[in-house]
C-alpha cells in the first residue's frame, strides 16, 4: 500500500510535467491543426537555459535559494518564449496553407535542426545540476514502506497548478483568449472581425514554449541530468497525452499528462522499466485506434 | 520601404537572434563540474551578422530573388531527358568498379548509397505515391536485417534464401501494423508509426535471448556467388568462387559482388515501382493521396489500398534491411534509430515525393555528404533539419523535380 502511494506520488509530479508540456501541443492543435513536432525541442532548450542560468547565477553569486528559482524561472521562459516565437515564424508561418504534411515535415526539419544546434553548441556530454532543493517530509507509513515526498515535488505540483490557474484564466477571461478562441474555430471569420490572426498564433506558441521552459526547469531540478536528447522522448510522451485527453482540449492535456505520469510511474514499479516507453506507446496506439478524439475531446468531423 | 523601416526591422531580427544565441551560444556548460565559459563574441558575430543579413536581403529587389531562379535551375528534365539521364546513371554505375574510381572506399560507400536508393524508393511508395507519413520507417529496415541475420545463425539460411522471406516478414510486419493505425489522419499516422519505430528499436534493445541486445549480432553471412562462396579456403565439399573461376582471392571481389547485388535489387525495386504506378493498385494509392473522399465516393476501399501501399513499402524495406544486413556483416540496435527514418523521410521530401530520378540523387548526395570531411559529418543533421525547412518553405514538392502525375486528362 506504502509502495503504491509512493508510486502514485511520483507519478503524479511526472504527469505534472508532462501536462505542461501537452498543453503547448494541444494549443496548437487546436488553433493551427499541425502537430508542433519540435515541441519536444523547446522543452529540451528550456531544460537547458535553467541548467545555464542556475550555474551562472551561482557563479554570479546568487545563492539564496528562493530568489535563483524565481529568476531563472523568469529568464527561461523569456528566453524559451523567443524560441517558441521563432519556430514558429521561421517553420510554420509561410506554411499555412500549404498541403496537409507540409508543415508537419517543416517540424521534423526544425526538431532535427535544434536538437543538433544544442549537440553543437553545447556538447554531447550529458549535464548534470547538483540538487538545489533537498529534504522532504514522511507523508505515511504502512507495511513498513514509509512514503516520502520531497519539498521539489510538492513546488513542481504547486506551480503547475498555479500555472495552470493563471493560464485558463488568461483564456477564460482575457481579450487575447477570447482571440485564440476565436481563431480556433475559424481562423478566416477571426480574421474579418479584425482578430490579428498572425499575432494570436504567435502568442499561443510563446505561451506554450513558456510552459515547456517550466517544465525543462523543473526537470533539471528533479532529476538534475540533461542531455540534447531529453526532447524526443519527453515530447512524443507529451503528445501522448495530449491525444489521451484529447487534443486540442486544454483540461484534456492535463488529464493526459498526468495519466501519462501514473502509467509510466506504475509500469516502472511493477513491470520491467526497459519497456516502460514502449507502454505509453502502447497507450497512444490504443488511444488513437479506440477514442481518436481522447478522454475529453471533440469528434473531428471532415466536410468536403 | 524606407531606410529607417529597414533599420528598425533589422535590428528587431538582430534582437531576436541576440536573444536566441545569448543563452545557449554565450555559455558553454564544462562536461565536468558545474563550471561555464563565455562565448560572447559569438554571440555579437551571430547577431551582426544577422543584422546585416537582414538589412541585405531587404535591399535585394523582388526579381533577384533566389528562390524563383531556384525553381527554374533545379526541376529536373521532363520526359525523353529524363530516361536518358536515367540511363546515362545506370551505366555510371555499371562501370563504376571498373573504372578509375573503383577504389575499396568508393565501392563501399556506393554500396551504402544504393541502399539508402532502395530504401528511398520503398519509402516513396508509402508517403510519395499514397500520401501516408511513415516516421517509422527503420523497423522494416530492421525487421528485414534480423530475420536474415537470426535466420541465418539458427538455421543456416543463406543470403539468397532469406531475401524473399525477409522481405515477406517485413511486408507481414507492414500489414500487422497497418491493420490498426491506417484508419488515422495523416499526421497522427505519422506519430504513431514513430512511436513503432520506437517500440521495435526498444524491443531489439531489450530482448538479449533473442537479439543479443545491444551487442547485436555478427558473423552475418555474404551472399554468394551463385552458391559458391568468395572465400581464399573453403571447408569439405564447397566449391569456393575464386577455386571455380581460379582467380585469387580478393576481398574486393566480395565487396564488388555486394554492390552488383545491390544495383540489380536497385534496379529491379525500380522498374517494380515504376510498374507498379501504372497497375490499378498504383493508381488508387496516387488517387487517394490527393483525395480520400473522393476515392471512398467512387468505391474504393481507403484501408486496403493503404495497406497494400504500406505492405509494399515495408517488403522492400525489408529487402533494403537483409542487403544491410549482409554488407555489414553484423548489425545492432543503434544502426536502426530514429536518425536513419528521418535521413529517408528527408531522401523521399529533397527528391521530390513520386520521382524516381529525384530520389536517388537525394539518396547519393545524402549518403556520401558526410564522408567529405569529417568535420562537416557533425553539420550532417544540422544541414539536414534546416533543408527539411527550407524545402518545405520553398519547394514543397521537392528539390529536383516537379511532381508530374501518372495520367492526365488533358493529353492529346
Amino acid at each position: 500500500m506504502g509502495y503504491f502511494i509512493q508510486q502514485l506520488v511520483n507519478g503524479l509530479t511526472l504527469g505534472a510535467i508532462y501536462a505542461l508540456i501537452a498543453i503547448g501541443y494541444t494549443m496548437v492543435y487546436g488553433i493551427v491543426g499541425m502537430i508542433n513536432f519540435a515541441h519536444g525541442e523547446i522543452f529540451m532548450i528550456g531544460a537547458f537555459i535553467s541548467l545555464i542560468f542556475f550555474i551562472v547565477l551561482g557563479a554570479l553569486g546568487v545563492t539564496w535559494i528562493p530568489l535563483a528559482l524565481l529568476l531563472v524561472l523568469l529568464i527561461a521562459m523569456v528566453l524559451t518564449a523567443v524560441y517558441g516565437w521563432a519556430v514558429e515564424r521561421i517553420a510554420y508561418r509561410r506554411l499555412r496553407g500549404s498541403f496537409r504534411l507540409a508543415p508537419l515535415i517543416s517540424a521534423i526539419g526544425m526538431s532535427i535542426f535544434l536538437q543538433n544546434y544544442v549537440l553543437l553548441v553545447q556538447g554531447a556530454h550529458e549535464k548534470t545540476l547538483p540538487p538545489l532543493i533537498t529534504g522532504g517530509f514522511e507523508l505515511m507509513q504502512s507495511g513498513g514502506f514509509v512514503v516520502n515526498v520531497s519539498w521539489l515535488q510538492l513546488i513542481i505540483i504547486g506551480v503547475t497548478l498555479v500555472l495552470m490557474a493563471i493560464f485558463t484564466a488568461v483564456i477564460q477571461m482575457t481579450s487575447l483568449g477570447r482571440a485564440q478562441r476565436a481563431t480556433e474555430q475559424d481562423m478566416t471569420m477571426a480574421a474579418l472581425l479584425g482578430i490579428d490572426v498572425d499575432r494570436t498564433i504567435s502568442l499561443t506558441f510563446v505561451i506554450g514554449a513558456a510552459l515547456a521552459a517550466v517544465a525543462g526547469l523543473m526537470v533539471t531540478l528533479q532529476y538534475g541530468v540533461i542531455d540534447f536528447f531529453i526532447g524526443f522522448l519527453a515530447g512524443i510522451k507529451a503528445f501522448t497525452a495530449a491525444v489521451l485527453g484529447g487534443i486540442g482540449s486544454l483540461p484534456g492535456a492535463v488529464l493526459g499528462g498526468l495519466l501519462i505520469g501514473l502509467i509510466e510511474a506504475f509500469w516502472s514499479a511493477y513491470f520491467p522499466s526497459e519497456y516502460k516507453d514502449v507502454a505509453v506507446f502502447a497507450v497512444l496506439i490504443l488511444a488513437l485506434m479506440f477514442r481518436p478524439s481522447g478522454l475529453l475531446g471533440r469528434p473531428e468531423v471532415e466536410k468536403v | 520601404m524606407g531606410w529607417a523601416q529597414r533599420f528598425k526591422d533589422a535590428a528587431l531580427t538582430a534582437l531576436v537572434a541576440l536573444a536566441l544565441a545569448f543563452p545557449l551560444l554565450g555559455f558553454r556548460t564544462t562536461d565536468i563540474g558545474d563550471g561555464f565559459t563565455t562565448r560572447f563574441n559569438w554571440v555579437a558575430i551571430a547577431t551582426a551578422a544577422t543584422f546585416g543579413g537582414r538589412l541585405l536581403l531587404g535591399l535585394v529587389p523582388q526579381r533577384f530573388r533566389l528562390q524563383q531562379y531556384a525553381a527554374r535551375y533545379t526541376a529536373l528534365p521532363q520526359g525523353k531527358a529524363v530516361t536518358l539521364a536515367a540511363a546515362a546513371l545506370i551505366l555510371f554505375a555499371i562501370l563504376l568498379p571498373i573504372s578509375p574510381f573503383g577504389s575499396r572506399r568508393t565501392i563501399d560507400l556506393a554500396t551504402l548509397a544504393l541502399i539508402y536508393v532502395i530504401l528511398g524508393w520503398g519509402l516513396n511508395v508509402v508517403v510519395g505515391l499514397a500520401g501516408l507519413l511513415d516516421l517509422g520507417y527503420v523497423a522494416f529496415y530492421a525487421v528485414g536485417a534480423y530475420s536474415f541475420a537470426l535466420a541465418a545463425e539458427w538455421y543456416g539460411l543463406s543470403f539468397w534464401e532469406m531475401l524473399p522471406i525477409a522481405g515477406m516478414i517485413s511486408a507481414v510486419a507492414g500489414i500487422l501494423l497497418g491493420l490498426p493505425v491506417l484508419r488515422l489522419r495523416g499526421d497522427y499516422l505519422a506519430i504513431v508509426t514513430l512511436g513503432f519505430g520506437e517500440i521495435v528499436r526498444i524491443v531489439l534493445n531489450n530482448w538479449s535471448a533473442m537479439t543479443n541486445g545491444p551487442n547485436g549480432i555478427g558473423d552475418i553471412p555474404r551472399p554468394t556467388v551463385f552458391g559458391m562462396p568468395i572465400a581464399p579456403g573453403a571447408p569439405e565439399g564447397v566449391t569456393t568462387f575464386n577455386h571455380f573461376f581460379d582467380v585469387a582471392y580478393d576481398p574486393l571481389q566480395r565487396l564488388i559482388w555486394l554492390y552488383y547485388v545491390c544495383l540489380a535489387a536497385a534496379l529491379v525495386i525500380n522498374w517494380f515501382s515504376l510498374r507498379i504506378r501504372r497497375l490499378p493498385v498504383g493508381r488508387a494509392w496516387e488517387a487517394l493521396r490527393e483525395d480520400e473522399i473522393a476515392c471512398r465516393a467512387l468505391g474504393l476501399n481507403p484501408h486496403t489500398i493503404k495497406l497494400t501501399a504500406f505492405a509494399t513499402g515495408a517488403m522492400i524495406g525489408g529487402f533494403a534491411g537483409a542487403i544491410f544486413a549482409a554488407k555489414q556483416g553484423f548489425i545492432s540496435p543503434e544502426s536502426f534509430n530514429f536518425q536513419e527514418s528521418a535521413t529517408v523521410v528527408s531522401i523521399v521530401v529533397l527528391g521530390g515525393m513520386g520521382s524516381q530520378l529525384g530520389i536517388a540523387l537525394a539518396a547519393v548526395i545524402l549518403a556520401t555528404l558526410p564522408e567529405f570531411g569529417r568535420e562537416l559529418a557533425q553539420y550532417r543533421m544540422l544541414f539536414f533539419g534546416a533543408a527539411m525547412v527550407a524545402i518545405m518553405i520553398w519547394r514543397p514538392r521537392g528539390l529536383f523535380t516537379v511532381r508530374a502525375p501518372s495520367v492526365r486528362l488533358d493529353q492529346p
